[in-house]
């Protein structure tokens, strides 16, 4: 393999990287603020997909406008999920919480196969072209997709760590009841992270489109178990792994097809997975929490 | 109180339920009294939800429509069909639980499934009790055959096919890679764990042993599901490929075609019949002389009249090769059904299948609107591969192959 392939392979890897990190840092924040794995959250990147799809092929939006429409509906539906499904439960046992976030997942993608179809839908590429850096063709999805998914994150760090919503957010999930005592009012801090997280969801959508410019109901499932692995990789409930997973199994993925065993490519990131919870069941960045008595 | 109530309710369900049972009971003499059932019961077992329901739903149209025009006509024998629909959603279990539905609901014969999955559990279910089965999609050697890699292997002589395929396909397009692209260098892009792609893959090499000039420089693959190409188009564009063989589904196929012109390639592109409508998938610069194998080819004269009558009757154009292909797959059971009627049999009997059966079997050169039908000692059918070619975002029929 020459280094101009290789350098092309780093930039595909990046690319899906990004959009998995982006994902799997609403996996993680949810997960952080109230021990919920919501296997929803892939489902609500479907959503905003169509949006997209819808406004810019029936409506002919500008695509900024349907980006704007997508993020909107996401925070939208995901708040919504989360009073509707999640807040009843919230003194439930975890697994009732898991239970309904897989049924809301089913409902989501069953719901979405019955307004837009079964079938696929395609559009034009959103952002056309590339440009050509020595011998290495990088198209300008790649660049804005990047680029993106890497001020998201430093604007999601800067809103958890110098905000006072912020502060909420990490107080709540390091004690739920004491964060209450203080005056914290865990309604408006939970809807706050899911809004967040969906969001999120909502830019990755968008960039995900850019990739591959297709809706279809079930696009959400595999990105999002793919996210999810990422998030267990880099350590789940913390900011900085969910990017460092996103972007590991992002270029893992490529670096294997590079190599030209593109046919193992799932298996060694499901390998990845059980390696990770065998040794380090915390993942990368991830830290104990130790038991209170 | 509210004891004694709520048991009296349930007394009153119990006594309630027991007498609809006794009713059930006295109206079942004279319902057989009737010397012979008036209709012939069938049924069709297709996807019409799920991923690939843009397979399914033109086959159960065309079957209807089928079914609906002959009914309309008299029916066979003077008796009217009675045509059942049961969603399998692509699923192996699902597609055999219609089955069983379908039997306790009299059915004599199957129409379906579609995709190759839920027909090869559909056909190993239909060969047990010989039911007459046709599929009109599904190419996999195992519908018909109980081990492809056994050559002494048990015939499912039971079950038949209007389509070509998949090694079929496979070898044509080692064939048409060499003869027609005068190709050397070949890529191979497949889906891993998909017997339709597996099987073309395996197809191709066995046709490339006629050709020693073939070389196979990358062979990438994706799982199921997977979006991401273009890790796999780099690789293939690396290895400056002649021919590109993509034996996958049109949605997947549009992906990968972007993705391998946007990293620079400007192979030949080879698709199988999965690549039916792909022109919706990507751009028609991308596309622009893409060529793809289908079992029927559009516009011409054999399939005018079904494709005015489909579009008079769902409002669109015919999707893909799959509804002609369902119509020719309900003549065929329609000939054999005819035969057993012919012959005095009683529908649902095991007579009456095996006639059909029969019937289907001893074909020679039978007329459909894709082609003329002989089945060989497989029950595939012996057809020509029709040639499309994408032009300026359309897919128009090039030639017969």
């Amino acid at each position: 393999m020459n280094l101009s392939t290789l350098l092309a392979q780093i930039i595909n890897g990046l690319q899906t990287g990004s959009i998995y990190a982006l994902v799997a840092l609403g996996y993680s924040m949810v997960y952080g603020i109230i021990l919920l794995l919501n296997f929803a959250h892939g489902d609500i990147i479907m959503v905003g997909a169509y949006v997209v799809y819808y406004s810019i092929t029936r409506f002919a939006f500008h695509p900024l406008l349907a980006v704007l429409l997508a993020v909107a509906a996401s925070v939208a539906l995901g708040v919504t999920v989360e009073k509707v499904a999640y807040t009843p439960l919230r003194s439930a046992p975890r697994l009732s919480l898991l239970i309904t976030a897989i049924g809301v997942s089913f409902l989501l993608e069953n719901g979405a196969q019955m307004i837009f179809g079964a079938d696929t839908k395609s559009m034009d590429p959103i952002v056309p072209g590339s440009v050509a850096i020595g011998s290495v063709t990088i198209s300008y999805a790649a660049i804005i997709t990047i680029a993106v998914s890497v001020i998201s994150m430093f604007i999601l760090t800067r809103l958890v760590n110098s905000t006072k919503m912020g502060k909420a957010m990490r107080a709540v999930s390091e004690d739920m009841g004491a964060a209450q005592l203080m005056g914290i009012s865990l309604n408006k801090t939970i809807s706050f992270t899911f809004a967040v997280g969906s969001a999120l969801a909502g830019i990755g959508s968008v960039l995900y489109l850019c990739a591959y410019p297709q809706a279809s109901p079930t696009m959400g499932s595999m990105l999002g178990i793919k996210a999810f692995i990422a998030a267990v990789l880099g350590g789940i409930g913390s900011i900085p792994g969910a990017m460092l997973g996103g972007f590991i199994i992002g270029l893992l993925e490529s670096l294997i097809s590079a190599v030209h065993l593109s046919m193992w490519k799932d298996a060694v990131v499901f390998v990845v997975l059980i390696v990770v919870l065998l040794l380090k069941p915390t993942g990368i960045l991830g830290h104990k929490v130790q038991e209170k008595v | 109180m509210k004891k004694t109530l709520a048991i009296l309710l349930a007394m009153a369900m119990l006594i309630a339920c027991l007498a609809g049972c006794g009713e059930k009971k006295e109206a079942e003499p004279s319902g057989s009294e009737t010397k012979e059932p008036e209709t012939i019961t069938i049924a069709f077992i297709g996807n019409t939800t799920g991923d690939y329901a843009m397979y399914g739903i033109p086959v159960r149209n065309a079957v209807k429509l089928f079914y609906d025009k002959l009914n309309a006509e008299g029916g066979i024998n003077g008796k009217q069909i009675n045509l059942l629909e049961y969603d399998d959603k692509a699923d192996p279990t699902e597609s055999v639980n219609a089955l069983n539905l379908a039997i306790e609901n009299g059915a004599t014969a199957i129409i379906g499934s579609v995709l190759t999955g839920a027909t090869v559990a559909l056909s190993d279910a239909t060969f047990e009790i010989n039911m007459p089965e046709i599929t009109a999609s599904a190419t996999s050697p195992k519908v018909t055959v109980a081990d492809p890699d056994d050559p002494n292997s048990e015939v499912k002589t039971n079950v038949f096919r209007s389509c070509f395929l998949d090694p079929f396909q496979g070898e044509k397009m080692a064939q048409y890679a060499a003869e027609i692209c005068g190709a050397k260098r070949v890529a191979i892009f497949y889906e891993t764990g998909s017997d339709y792609s597996e099987a073309i893959v395996t197809g191709f090499y066995t046709g490339a042993t006629a050709y020693p000039q073939l070389e196979v420089v990358d062979m990438e693959a994706f799982s199921t599901g997977d979006k991401d190409y273009r890790s796999q188009m780099t690789n293939i564009a690396a290895s400056n490929p002649d021919v590109v063989l993509m034996p996958i589904y049109y949605g997947e196929a549009g992906l990968a075609i972007t993705a391998l012109r946007a990293a620079g390639c400007d192979a030949q592109v080879i698709g199988g019949d999965g690549f039916g409508s792909v022109k919706d998938y990507a751009s028609a610069e991308d596309l622009e002389g893409t060529v793809y194998f289908s079992g029927y080819a559009p516009g011409t004269d054999s399939v005018a009249q079904f494709e005015a009558d489909y579009k008079a009757t769902y409002g669109e154009d015919v999707p893909n090769m799959f509804a002609p292909l369902a119509w020719d797959a309900s003549l065929i059971m329609t000939e054999g059904l005819k035969a057993a009627e012919a012959a005095g049999l009683t529908p649902g009997s095991d007579e009456y299948k095996q006639a059909i059966i029969d019937a289907i079997k001893g074909m020679d050169a039978f007329e459909g609107i894709t082609g003329s039908y002989t089945f060989n000692e497989t029950n595939d059918p012996v057809k020509s591969v029709a040639v499309i070619k994408l032009s300026g975002g359309n897919e128009e029929f090039d030639s017969f192959f």
